[in-house]
């Protein structure tokens, strides 16, 4: 098992309502969304079709939808709407108002769609 | 041995009668059927949207062949019945030559035919009716049709394409339709009515009045008063109309719909009871216990009806009492009330449109204006009678109250406007189980409970399959999602619906109505009190396009409900990186300004600058973070390349340098793009303006083209395109200044803005709601909106702002950010 580092992206408020913001840790983007409904995701940000940025995409119904080809993502799951397309997921959660997300370096196989 | 059922008729009752009775006890009958049209069965209503060419034919079934089999239903098409050997205990038919049409009264050669006969139980008799054809010289020509099945929708259409003058005798509410439906087959089209007002049976004579204006506007030509002599035909075909007044009008075809006349004469050999209709008792049983019948063939307590709502009431009773479910179940009469189904104009009449009785209390509104009158005729506290016209907003839970014969609210303003509140005059949650929710297909509020409890139908596209709730004009949809949301909380998601967005359960007009009533002005806020309970990407940025337009000034702008180009007023590239597209005016520009532009693109690096189809300049590859200040550095508002909106003016330089040049394209460009800009709507919207009909700024194919003409006037093309699809615009009208210009453009702008689809160019929405209606609308007023329409899109202008002002104060964190780094070091590793 690889290591998982906890990693405090600081107070929710930093992404408005409804939308994803990309963060850069150790030179990999991750895309984390702030749902409506209160939930916190975080899935890998460079779409594998041909590398859209996520946290630009549309939040909704648990998915987050691909700013340039339209391709769709499910937050928890990372699996994609076209197969066998999917996202690594990392593990979020809100804590007094801050995000923490349970990083795990790129090479780990914790892809699990 | 099970009793053996034979149903003549495969129309709307028959086929009907027979699903309900299977509905209540499938095992009850071994059933046959015979039906002439040589189909399954259709929804009849419909036919108005074939010929209209909203919906095609096979889109209008509602029972293919295959049900009749999986149900195992003998069902003989195209054999029509011609006598029941009462004594025998068996009906006769006889199958029909192709090319016969179904409901003449004879056959064309019964002699030596074989006869298919059927031993019998019982029979349900359900041959509906005929058109009524007046007695007129020449109405067997060629070229002379009547309108009742799918095959006479084919052959008028047919016809038609090689005609430029229709006439449609008769004024009623399916004259009306027809006549509609054929001008959409590019045919200039007359209305010929024998009365002093069309729809005589509905309206009073002031409604008459209003309906006549609006379907004037429409470019149909509508003649009352007029009795027709003869039909006059030459070289074979239809040529001409002689009125007994001596008047002519000249027609290549006529469809002929002056009423309808009940089909009896299967009963009539048969020796049943026949007066006008076959003649029922209020168990549905004819003169012989064993002979049933329902629907338009039938005369019960002396009325003969031709509106499907009675007949499905009809049908209700006799299943109830054949499958024993009810066997003391009586049909009593019904009450009826019809909508006009002509796109354009809102419609609604029920029971009486006059009354003598000064016991009664009579409410009349009037708004000239904007074309609307609404009457309601008031007896004993319930609705006696009601007409709507020029807004229809009530008419769902009026009718209901008026069917229901419900005692109506003290406050009788609540009735005509609604409740003033905001509450709803009408819940269908509150309604008992046996109301009708949907007329035009007859089903119970206690059949979508059962659907939705026992088939577990979580969306208004699921009742309709199991139930055909919701699939006829479609206005009770949203009393189904009503009644859904009172079940099971949450109503489901269905895509491929006809809804403005897939995440809420309703078509525009219903939406618009929705929003308004309950001041809805955030994405979130209709998806919370309208939606499907789920938050849907697709939904969130038609809503959000939809709220700007309704509400201008205090649209609550939630920005993720807008794609990332709106977030940012800028559109997203291949790599990530965005475009700038400054706003130039009419495609003119100065030096000072090209040089801000200029050295923008070098200092931001811009991958490629490069001059654009719409007469600016695009500097492409910019990167997010640098938007904000490459905007402040160009000194220019945004171009909305990027929006659904209103993007941009071409012009060419018309009287200023051209030696062609009839008009001032380049002024009258700068004023129409300056007073247009960025105003949101339901898909892209691109002008141009060119000095002369050379059309060097290629205005014929734009969705509002303006072309300078000989004698310093304008003309107005809508609808034109020049993309993926290639349209020459319709011409609207002729204008002499440039104050109509924007006048004219503003109207049609502000009216395909409320009554477009989503993502639907005006090429798209001026062929589907036809030059002559929009004409009618735009020009002549015929509605009564034009100042409303004018108000609104002056409200939408004075609420523009440049969206690059943003610039200088972002509207939520990160909104012009890269990825933000993250140190990791001092978090690391407390959690591993
Ligand atoms: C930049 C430009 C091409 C150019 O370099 O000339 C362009 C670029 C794009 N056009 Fe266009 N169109 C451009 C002029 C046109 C024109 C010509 C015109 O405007 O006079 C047309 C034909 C007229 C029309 O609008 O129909 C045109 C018809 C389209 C269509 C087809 C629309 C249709 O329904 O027929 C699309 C696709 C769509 O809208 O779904 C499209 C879509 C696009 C998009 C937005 C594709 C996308 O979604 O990313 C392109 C954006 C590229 C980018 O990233 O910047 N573009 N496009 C032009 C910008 C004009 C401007 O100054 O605003
Ligand atoms: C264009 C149009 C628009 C309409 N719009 C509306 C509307 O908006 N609202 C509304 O409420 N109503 C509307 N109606 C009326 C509605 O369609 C009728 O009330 C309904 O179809 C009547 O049903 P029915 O079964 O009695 O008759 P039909 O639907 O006509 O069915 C009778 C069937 O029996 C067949 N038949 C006749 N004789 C025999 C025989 N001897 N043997 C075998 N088969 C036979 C006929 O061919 C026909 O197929 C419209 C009708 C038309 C034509
Ligand atoms: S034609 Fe328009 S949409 Fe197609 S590649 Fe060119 S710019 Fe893009
Ligand atoms: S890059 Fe994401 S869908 Fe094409």
């Amino acid at each position: 098992m690889n290591k998982i580092i906890r990693i405090n992206l600081g107070p929710v408020e930093g992404i408005p309502m409804g939308q994803g913001h990309c963060f850069r840790i150790e030179g990999e983007d991750i895309a984390v969304f702030r749902g409506r409904d209160g939930s916190i995701s975080a899935i890998e940000n460079t779409c594998p079709h041909l590398k859209g940025p996520l946290a630009e995409g549309i939040i909704g119904d648990g998915k987050v939808v691909c700013p340039l080809h339209g391709h769709r993502f499910d937050l928890k799951t990372g699996k994609g709407s076209e197969t066998p397309e999917c996202v690594r997921t990392f593990e979020a959660s809100l804590e007094n108002g801050t995000i923490f997300i349970a990083y795990t370096p790129e090479s780990a196989e914790n892809v699990h769609c | 041995m099970k009793k053996r059922l034979v149903v003549i008729g495969n129309g709307m009752a028959g086929a009907r009668m027979v699903e309900e009775i299977l509905k209540r006890d499938c095992g009850a009958y071994e059933i046959v059927m015979f039906g002439a049209e040589p189909y399954g069965n259709y929804n009849r209503i419909l036919l108005s949207n074939v010929l209209n060419q909203t919906q095609a034919p096979d889109a209008i079934f509602l029972n293919t062949l295959d049900w009749y089999v999986e149900n195992n239903i003998t069902l003989h098409t195209g054999v029509k019945v011609t006598h029941i050997d009462r004594n025998e205990k068996k009906v006769y038919g006889l199958k029909l030559a192709e090319g016969d049409v179904p409901y003449t009264t004879g056959i064309s050669d019964a002699s030596g035919a074989d006869f298919i006969s059927v031993s019998y139980d019982e029979v349900i008799i359900a041959t509906g009716a005929r058109p009524f054809v007046p007695r007129i010289r020449g109405s067997d020509f060629p070229g002379v049709f009547l309108f009742r099945t799918i095959d006479d929708c084919d052959l008028i259409a047919d016809y038609a394409k090689n005609c430029r003058k229709a006439s449609v005798i008769g004024g009623g509410l399916l004259g009306l339709e027809a006549a509609r439906g054929l001008m959409t087959h590019d045919l200039e089209v007359s209305v010929i009515e024998a009365a002093d007002q069309l729809m005589p049976s509905q309206l009073d004579t002031e409604a008459a009045k209003i309906l006549e204006r609006a379907m004037g506007a429409m470019g149909l030509r509508v003649l009352t008063k007029t009795l027709i002599s003869q039909i006059v035909q030459k070289n074979g075909k239809v040529a001409r109309m002689v009125f007994r007044d001596g008047g002519v009008l000249e027609t290549d075809l006529v469809v002929i719909s002056a009423g309808i006349v009940p089909i009896t004469e299967v009963a009539q050999k048969s020796g049943l009871k026949v007066n006008r209709g076959i003649l029922c008792d209020d168990r549905m049983r004819t003169s012989d216990p064993d002979i049933y019948a329902v629907g338009e063939c039938v005369e019960h307590r002396g009325v003969t009806y031709g509106l499907v709502d009675p007949i499905w009431q009809q049908v209700n009773v006799l299943a109830d009492i054949l499958t024993g479910v009810n066997p003391d179940a009586v049909y009593l009469g019904s009450k009826t009330g019809t909508k006009l189904k002509v796109m354009g104009v809102d419609l609604t009449s029920m029971g009486e449109k006059e009354t003598e009785e000064t016991d009664d209390e009579i409410l009349v509104y009037r708004d000239p204006n904007r074309g609307v009158y609404k009457k309601l005729i008031v007896r004993d506290d319930k609705i006696h009678g009601a007409i709507l016209l020029g807004d229809t907003e009530l008419s769902d839970p009026l009718m209901r109250l008026f069917m229901n014969e419900k005692p109506l609210p003290e406050n009788r303003g609540e009735i005509l406007f609604g409740a003033v509140d905001g509450t709803r005059l009408f819940d269908a949650a509150d309604l008992p189980d046996t109301a009708q929710i949907c007329n035009c297909n007859g089903i119970c509020k206690g059949d979508i409970l059962t659907a939705i409890e026992e088939k577990k139908c979580s969306s208004v596209a699921a009742i309709g399959t199991e139930t055909k709730a919701g699939q006829g004009c479609g206005s009770c949809r949203g009393s189904i999602a009503q009644i859904i949301s009172s079940v099971v909380g949450e109503v489901g998601y269905d895509a491929g619906e006809h809804y403005y967005v897939p995440g809420v359960p309703l078509e525009k007009s219903q939406l618009v109505r929705e929003i308004r009533s309950q001041g809805l002005k955030s994405v979130s806020g209709v998806l919370e009190k309208l939606g499907e309970g789920k938050e849907d990407p697709t939904t969130k940025t038609g809503l959000a396009s939809l709220l700007k337009t309704l509400w201008p000034k205090v649209y609550e702008d939630e920005r993720d409900a807008r794609f990332i180009n709106d977030r940012v007023h800028a559109n997203i590239q291949k790599d990530g990186t965005f475009s700038v597209v400054p706003r130039i005016v009419a495609g003119v520009t100065t030096p000072e300004e090209l040089l801000r532009i200029a050295e923008a693109a070098v200092k931001y690096k811009a991958k490629m600058v490069k001059f654009t189809g719409g007469q600016r300049i695009d500097l492409l590859g910019i990167k997010k973070e640098d938007l904000p200040d490459i905007w402040k550095d160009i000194g220019l508002p945004s171009g909305h390349a990027y929006t659904k909106a209103f993007r941009t003016v071409k012009s060419c330089v018309g009287t200023d340098f051209c030696r062609f040049g009839l008009g001032d394209a380049i002024s009258l460009a700068k004023q129409v793009e300056l007073r247009f800009q960025g105003v949101e709507a339901p898909h892209k919207v691109k002008m141009a303006v060119t000095g002369c009909p050379r059309n060097c700024a290629e205005a014929y194919v734009k969705d509002v083209g303006v072309v300078a003409i000989e004698g310093g006037r304008w003309e107005i093309y809508i609808g034109g395109a020049a993309g993926s699809t290639i349209r020459k615009g319709d011409l609207l009208c002729t204008v002499e200044s440039h104050e109509e210009v924007l006048k004219y453009t503003g109207r049609f702008l502000e009216y395909y803005r409320q009554h477009a689809k989503y993502l639907e160019r005006t090429y798209g929405f001026v062929e589907r709601m036809g030059i002559d209606l929009l004409k009618g609308i735009l020009i002549e007023d015929s509605l009564g909106i034009c100042a409303g329409l004018e108000e609104k899109m002056q409200e939408a202008v004075d609420a523009y702002k440049d969206p690059w002002q943003e610039a200088e104060d972002p509207v939520y964190p990160f909104q012009f950010e890269g990825p933000q780094l993250i140190e990791v070091l001092q978090e690391a590793e407390n959690n591993g």
